[in-house]
């Protein structure tokens, strides 16, 4: 599957290099380095965390609400307390199930849970339950289609392995946030998301740069979306990327000293950080100081655009992973996987393919899409044949007067399905038969204007006008509107 | 009946205690047993049902004299951490339920002592550990809810081996426990709190719980039965983990009715523990045949297979002999007794010191000293972590966690864990098939009766190969019942000895049946300790 897309990927490689550079903020590092830039290849990894939006925790009946007042959300099982014992959310497997088949893996249908161990304020066991050695699904790809804007191409990067586990729970930091100094004035703990459920998605090193790195990344967010797991929020945190890269001269097989790095809260930080990696390795490299580039993890800073030294590793981390003797081995039944696979929704890919096939330029199709909700078919007819149809019809207009293009249409009906505006509101009300029902309640609730106005004050049209138009809570087309009410007012006198 | 058993003597003299005699108990609950120092254990909790449904004592009685009695040998034994302050007001609830004519549960005024690393809500839960000192949980664990459920009532919790690691409850952060045979002598552990709180009826039933041998080691060294059930019959919720994929909550009682009445009470799948096992839980006390109607050979057509790696070297002869002695027990019942071979059986030890090391060192990370607990203060993050680790847990916890983050170690986990692991199913495989062709294995416990106090303290090897005998079922998840069978010399009165019988997954049933023919039948032994037979005595005056 990688070797599939390693022709094009170079290419991409280089006529991309320009165009974020054009976009990205100009930095004085990246300067001068063109040149130098064509010589290297950058290899990019991304491990993700996707938070799962089941109604309860991992392993206890706890629910997570993100923002919730700090610790109103534990039990003894996610506090680590003596005694409780963790027991499996179903749910984590369906939706892990779900995702490993979305993402073109295979399963493993004997899979179990492991202790992964080490100690921080945010752990309460002192371990974190995860997969080690048998994840639930591996060795799967994830196909999508760069922007036209950077360049389009199709692109396909293996997934090495999805697994499931735990949350941490967050530090919260008070004064200067230099809490290892002052550990116990300055730290505390919230619990809340302790135990919260996690997928974690390990992708193959098969990204070249940042815009391919980013794209993956909404890829793997719309593929959740649409699966329903998660709502794949970067801010908040239910979608996490800590992205690893490295840099070879072309032509060169090693890999290079990889570099991992964290804080990447939204897709155009993953690419401008990589970017930025990039760029920072390439100078190393090109002024004899390619030695200086150190297995390390980087903070992206998104405020000074650049990433700086978080940590340095000091050799491997020992977890001394071993089963987790608490939960039984993780069986997954054929029927069971089967019953699943069938429920699937369209996932993006297809959906780009078929609309592709319908004949849409790539733009439109990538923009359709993006959104589960951007592009529901049946809503679209719905407007068409009902609101739009009306209006051409009022206008003696033919759909290639009208200036609504198939983006918008869309737009509006995401908006509206996504619930940021009403149905209501999303409609001009642009059927006359509508409008006059209410200009006739308007008239005949106001007799006296009524007949002000017959006696010659016609200037108080204006005062009928916002009356129905405060009937219609702003939404009755004004030219509809006035005209109708013209000729009523008019009617009998 | 039986001529190779050793009497204990009768002798009371020695007895350092002067004890109140405990008449509302010991007229009513007690009195057919203690009328003839060798007439078979009766059970205590059907005694004190009828009792109670007659009218003829109250659970209000029951507690007071407990309460006293209480007064009286907890300065020699140190058998309890902390004594309920509820007793009197949840004895006077049963009363007042009785008294209504309100249908009361199997345990009615049931007096159950707990081991202090299984959860309470009403009492600290310490684990034995300095680092828990003051813990309260704000949770039963399923046992203790199931027990409470039943009408029981918790009379107190029980001193252990600092979460359960030792085989002597010297390990204990707070206090060393007594034998209750010998005041010198340790009762055993981890659960020798336990043990010797029923031996010498401080309760009438205590919860142990059971990762190597825990319950049944000390019950054989007080005398008293000890149930380890199969793993997942029990739920482990409430039970602070010491090795996760062995620890199992057993139960000790005076007789094997009660024990498994108690095992019945606590049995069961729980939500709240994954590996909690579906199974049904069979009515253990129907097979609790009445004496009168056992025939001549009660046991005829059962197989019983005598462990021959158990009779080795190193065993004490007091110990064989008893063994034997109940091999011709079982045989006069019409068991055939053969013996049979575990091959593996000597590589359980190393494997288990390996497999529960390992699951210790990560059970016990959460003891932080973050969210709760001793935390000793400090202006670093990992200064806070090790001094609170460092003096919350004593040297034996300290040592198995550091052999255990070593086993798990990049390098050495091939070497150890894994390899641990393998002989665990060589293990699990030869019990299989030793008890495909026998009904029940039997064994001695330990290869010695009670040691003194301090003499293994700091010979820790000496100590772990005292847990052969009982470490090989743990790692095949077996249940296994011990039950007193003999005497060896020592003591003031000489020192029990106990027989273990061990059962197919989940066949509790059959072990509960053989051992209650057992003790039933067992002539001219009476396993009560002088602690307690001192205070009979009183009381028949």
């Amino acid at each position: 599957m990688k070797s599939s897309s390693s022709s094009t990927t170079q290419t991409a490689t280089q006529e991309k290099q320009q165009n974020p550079q054009t976009k990205v903020s100009p930095r004085t590092q990246t300067k001068g380095i063109d040149k130098h830039i064509k010589d290297y290849e950058a290899i990019i990894g991304i491990e993700t965390h996707v938070q799962l939006s089941t109604l309860t925790k991992a392993f206890c009946g706890c629910p997570y609400n993100y923002g919730a007042q700090p610790n109103t959300s534990i039990c003894p099982v996610c506090m680590g307390l003596p005694g409780a014992l963790p027991v499996l959310n179903s749910k984590v497997i369906e939706f892990a199930v779900k995702l490993g088949l979305a993402l073109n893996c295979k399963l493993s249908f004997n899979s179990k849970f492991d202790r992964k161990q080490y100690f921080y304020p945010d752990l309460p066991k002192g371990y974190q339950i995860s997969q080690f050695d048998i994840p639930i699904a591996s060795n799967g790809y994830v196909d999508l289609d760069l922007p036209v804007e950077f360049g389009g191409g199709h692109r396909r990067f293996g997934i090495t392995r999805v697994h499931m586990e735990e949350d941490a729970g967050k530090l919260l930091h008070s004064g200067n946030g230099r809490y290892l100094a002052t550990l116990s004035h300055l730290l505390q703990v919230d619990l809340n998301r302790a135990g919260v459920p996690l997928l974690e998605i390990v992708s193959e090193p098969d990204m070249r740069n940042g815009i391919e790195a980013a794209e993956y990344a909404a890829e793997i967010q719309r593929v959740v979306r649409y699966l329903g797991i998660s709502n794949g929020n970067m801010q908040e945190g239910s979608l996490r990327c800590d992205v690893n890269v490295s840099i070879r001269p072309i032509g060169q097989s090693e890999f290079g000293t990889k570099v991992e790095i964290k804080n990447l809260n939204s897709f155009s930080s993953v690419n401008r950080a990589i970017d930025f990696e990039i760029s920072r390795q390439v100078l190393l490299h090109s002024q004899g100081q390619g030695n200086s580039i150190v297995q390390e993890t980087r903070l992206w800073e998104e405020g000074a655009q650049k990433t700086v030294t978080m940590r340095k590793k000091e050799g491997l981390s020992d977890y001394r992973y071993f089963p987790e003797p608490d939960l039984p081995e993780v069986i997954l039944k054929k029927e069971y996987v089967n019953s699943i696979q069938n429920s699937l929704p369209e996932l993006p890919e297809m959906k780009r393919r078929r609309y592709e096939n319908m004949g849409l330029s790539m733009q439109d199709v990538l923009f359709l899409a993006n959104d589960i909700n951007g592009a529901d078919v049946k809503l679209a007819t719905n407007w068409i044949m009902g609101d739009i149809a009306a209006y051409m019809k009022n206008e003696k207009v033919s759909i290639n007067d009208i200036k609504l293009i198939p983006r918008e249409l869309a737009e509006l009906i995401a908006s509206i399905k996504g619930g940021t505006i009403s149905g209501k509101i999303g409609k001009e009300i642009v059927d006359p038969a509508e409008i006059e029902k209410m200009v006739d309640k308007v008239l005949s609730e106001n007799p006296n204007q009524l007949e002000q106005y017959r006696a010659g004050k016609t200037k108080i049209q204006g005062y009928f006008a916002g009356q129905v138009m405060k009937l219609s809570k702003g939404k009755a087309n004004p030219g509809l509107l006035n005209k109708i009410l013209q000729q009523k007012l008019n009617a009998s006198s | 009946m039986l001529s190779t058993l050793q009497q204990p003597p009768r002798s009371l003299s020695r007895i350092p205690l002067h004890l109140k005699p405990l008449r509302s108990f010991f007229t009513v609950a007690s009195a057919s047993a203690s009328q003839d120092q060798s007439s078979p254990p009766s059970s205590q909790i059907l005694t004190l049902r009828r009792a109670l449904l007659c009218r003829q004592t109250t659970a209000t009685q029951l507690a007071e004299s407990y309460i006293s009695r209480l007064s009286l040998t907890e300065p020699h034994l140190h058998s309890f951490l902390h004594i309920s302050d509820t007793l009197l007001r949840d004895a006077q609830l049963i009363d007042r339920k009785i008294e209504k004519g309100e249908d009361v549960g199997p345990l009615a005024g049931v007096l159950v002592g707990v081991k202090d690393n299984i959860c309470t809500a009403d009492m600290p839960s310490t684990g034995g550990s300095r680092i828990l000192e003051n813990y309260k949980a704000p949770f039963d664990a399923t046992a203790v809810r199931r027990v409470k459920e039943k009408d029981g009532i918790l009379i107190g919790k029980t001193n252990l081996d600092e979460f359960g690691m030792g085989s002597t409850t010297e390990a204990s952060s707070f206090q060393v426990t007594a034998n209750p045979w010998d005041l010198s002598r340790v009762p055993g552990g981890s659960s020798g709190g336990s043990a010797a709180a029923v031996s010498a009826r401080q309760c009438m039933v205590s919860l142990g719980s059971d990762t190597g041998g825990s319950v049944r080691q000390p019950a054989s060294f007080c005398g008293v039965v000890g149930l380890k059930p199969t793993y997942g019959r029990v739920s482990r919720f409430g039970l602070m983990a010491y090795a996760s994929s062995l620890d199992v909550i057993g139960c000790f009682g005076t007789s094997v009715a009660d024990t498994g009445i108690l095992l019945h009470v606590i049995s069961g799948h729980d939500r709240f523990d994954a590996t909690s096992s579906n199974r049904e839980v069979p009515d253990f006390s129907s097979q609790f045949t009445s004496i009168n109607l056992v025939e001549s050979k009660p046991l005829k057509g059962l197989k019983v297979g005598l462990i021959r790696e158990t009779l080795e070297d190193g065993v004490d002869n007091g110990v064989k002999s008893a063994i034997s002695g109940a091999a011709s027990h079982l045989e006069e019942l019409g068991c055939t007794v053969t013996e049979v071979s575990l091959p593996s059986f000597s590589l359980g030890l190393p494997a288990y010191y390996i497999l529960a090391s390992s699951e210790s060192s990560s059970n016990l990370s959460r003891y932080d000293g973050v969210r709760y607990g001793n935390q000793v203060f400090a202006e670093e993050l990992n200064a806070l972590y090790n001094d609170s680790r460092a003096k919350g847990f004593g040297p034996e916890v300290q040592m198995r966690i550091l052999m255990g983050t070593y086993a798990l170690s990049a390098g050495y986990y091939d070497a150890y864990y894994k390899r641990a692991q393998q002989v665990r199913t060589l293990i699990r495989k030869s019990f299989k098939d030793a008890l495909d062709d026998n009904d029940i294995l039997i064994s001695p416990v330990a290869p010695s009766a009670a040691y003194k106090i301090g003499e293994k303290k700091n010979d820790p090897l000496a100590m772990y190969a005292g847990d052969i005998m009982t470490v090989n079922v743990n790692l095949a998840g077996l249940p296994a019942l011990v039950l007193p069978c003999g005497f060896v010399e020592g003591g003031p009165v000489g020192l029990p000895v106990g027989l273990q019988m061990i059962g197919a997954a989940f066949d509790e049933a059959k072990l509960l049946k053989v051992g209650h023919i057992f003790e039933q039948t067992l002539q001219g032994c009476r396993f009560v300790p002088p602690i307690v037979a001192d205070d009979l005595a009183y009381s028949q005056r």
